[in-house]
């Protein structure tokens, strides 16, 4: 791919997601104008109540989204390269459950914690299962089978999800659960977005600056090491950024399958399998996919929401299934 | 002639199993060295550890007049470059690509490539035969295209050495010939020194300089071609009766029979 359509792509990305955070900052089981919305976002002082809406509500609500879609996204790129495997995803590797289980345990046991402090448990769920799959993975000597993995994952993921529903209907906590399962970006405030944003940017950024290396995470680990490279260390990297990532968006709104899925795969689809180019557009791409979701959850019945997942999936699924049959290479 | 690798009395194992025992060897620079052997006699394991991809359990290997365990993965990397026996990569991953992954351990972080770097990529592409196909990927490439776009990538790690692992397993008679004779123009053309393990032993013979043969984890014979490869060392080594012949001033092995026990030899 020449440089020049890269830049092309790259700035498309960017234009695409600042139209539809736009767009979804306008629209909403309230209008406003886009006047309002500019108002709300560039003023220092408002009395409007539309642009306060925009303001207390929204702002929060399009940001937490566009962080948590690149949050998902950038884990799927990275589980992709370091483990090998094109099915890899903090989801459908038990990652996300993991942190799900550990924040069910918070709600039953401890409900007084701070945000910060379910999040750090979150986070702590999230390294626990990654720990699980990193064992299983190195149990064997030999290269692990891609679909080995990815049943491994899937047997996590279903064992820290029956025990997260097991402990919802001991302790009654139904209710309060019911948003992990249709996860939705509303309850995204102000206050969680200061406390849990600068933890999502710090990931990214990692997440950016692994880029180039991720290249020669397909080599073996000794031809890594003779390039002078340690792909262990790479792969550990990647692992706690992948925990952080993702046990810090579960916290936020929740177990989010397929975008850490499908994203890298567009982005690949789009400007090829570097990945110093796979990955900003991969975490630009999640941001949009995640926004654009969020605008269609609220816009298909207003004011009831739709749940997020339901969207994901029929935007995703057919995406992906195209995707899939175009690549040769993922029979492998 | 210059030792580049001096092992001295060196223990390399998988864990508490020692494959190689007590085994002492130099390399000489500038030169092809073989190591010949039955499977499983070690070959492999010598190559990792004198890559230092294993741990030398016992004993002290010099390379370049440095312990081996005082250089890092980083400083080794521009010293010497390492083709395994079996390579894998992304299936999508270009020729060039590939190449140019040799180039990282000259490169600094989230920086471009250099004018010192393309031209290093180019003239391995270039040496390689490999110009015309650098944009293909390696799927769609043939056994011994990619078998020399690796070699490529060794050669644009620049190192003055160069060890290879049976770099002509599954490649057909044709295919064998070409990766060798790249090898060998690397030795005259490019001063490299090559260390490679090799199977067959009419290649180890016609392209090497000096052999080093390894049985059961142990030295069993080393020196110039003529001297390791005779009928007698052969059937120790390999337990074959080999008929050799002398074929441009090299031996050639016209035809081997399993050895017959010396005690059925009335």
């Amino acid at each position: 791919m020449k440089k020049q359509s890269f830049t092309v792509t790259l700035l498309g990305c960017v234009v695409l997601l600042i139209g539809l955070m736009a767009a979804s900052l306008r629209w909403g089981a309230d209008q406003t104008s886009l006047h309002n919305v500019w108002q709300a976002v560039t003023a220092a002082k408002t009395t409007n109540l539309d642009q306060q809406i925009v303001r207390t509500i929204r702002v929060p609500r399009v940001l937490g989204a566009a962080l948590i879609g690149t949050a998902l996204a950038g884990s799927g790129a990275l589980m992709q390269s370091v483990t090998k495997n094109p099915l890899a995803d903090s989801g459908l590797l038990g990652i996300n459950a993991g942190a799900g289980f550990l924040l069910t345990i918070c709600l039953a046991f401890f409900p007084h914690l701070t945000t910060l402090q379910t999040t750090a448990w979150a986070v702590v769920g999230a390294a626990m299962s990654a720990a699980l799959i990193f064992a299983i993975s190195t149990m064997q000597q030999t290269q692990l089978n891609p679909s080995t993995l990815v049943l491994a994952g899937i047997a996590i993921s279903s064992l820290f999800t029956a025990l997260s529903e097991g402990l919802a209907l001991v302790g009654q906590l139904k209710q309060d659960l019911a948003f992990w399962y249709f996860s939705g970006m509303g309850a995204v405030s102000w206050s969680q977005l200061n406390h849990l944003g600068p933890w999502l940017l710090i990931g990214l950024i990692v997440a950016l600056c692994l880029a180039p290396s991720l290249n020669i995470a397909y080599l073996s680990d000794n031809t890594a090491h003779s390039l002078g490279k340690s792909l262990p260390v790479l792969r550990a990297l990647a692992l706690v950024t992948v925990v952080i990532l993702s046990g810090v968006s579960v916290a936020l709104v929740g177990t989010i399958t397929f975008v850490g899925l499908l994203v890298p795969h567009l982005a690949r689809f789009l400007v090829g399998t570097n990945y110093r180019r796979v990955m900003p557009i991969t975490l630009l791409l999640g941001a949009s996919l995640t926004v654009a979701a969020d605008l269609v959850a609220r816009m298909v019945n207003p004011p009831q929401e739709t749940p997020f997942g339901i969207i994901i999936a029929l935007i995703g699924v057919p995406c992906f299934i195209y995707l899939a049959r175009k690549e040769p290479h993922y029979a492998e | 002639m210059a030792k580049l690798i001096d092992a001295r009395h060196i223990q390399v194992g998988y864990a508490q199993h020692p494959i190689i025992n007590d085994l002492s060897i130099t390399i000489s620079r500038g030169q092809i060295t073989t190591l010949i052997g039955p499977n499983g006699s070690g070959k492999s394991t010598l190559i990792r550890a004198m890559a230092k991809l294993l741990k030398i359990d016992q004993g002290v290997l010099t390379f370049d007049d440095q312990n081996l365990t005082t250089l890092s993965h980083k400083m080794l990397a521009k010293k010497l470059a390492v083709l395994p026996q079996t390579t894998q990569a992304k299936p999508e991953l270009t020729v060039a690509e590939l190449v140019t992954f040799g180039r990282l351990p000259y490169r600094k972080p989230l920086s471009g490539l250099t004018a010192l770097d393309r031209e290093k990529i180019d003239w391995a592409l270039t040496k390689a035969h490999l110009t015309t196909l650098k944009d293909r990927p390696l799927t769609n490439l043939s056994g011994g295209q990619r078998q020399r776009a690796w070699i490529a990538m060794a050669i644009a790690q620049d190192t003055d050495t160069i060890i290879l692992d049976e770099p002509t397993t599954y490649l057909d008679l044709p295919h064998q010939l070409e990766v060798m004779q790249l090898i060998q123009e690397l030795n005259q053309s490019a001063d490299r020194t090559i260390i490679m393990a090799l199977h067959d032993l009419n290649h180890a013979a016609r392209f090497s300089d000096n052999l080093i043969a390894i049985k059961d984890g142990a030295l069993a014979a080393s020196g110039t071609v003529n001297d390791v490869m005779t009928a007698e060392n052969l059937r120790r080594i390999f337990n074959i009766d080999a008929t050799l012949i002398a074929y441009e001033g090299r031996p050639l092995i016209l035809t081997y029979e399993t050895a017959t026990p010396a005690e059925d030899v009335q």
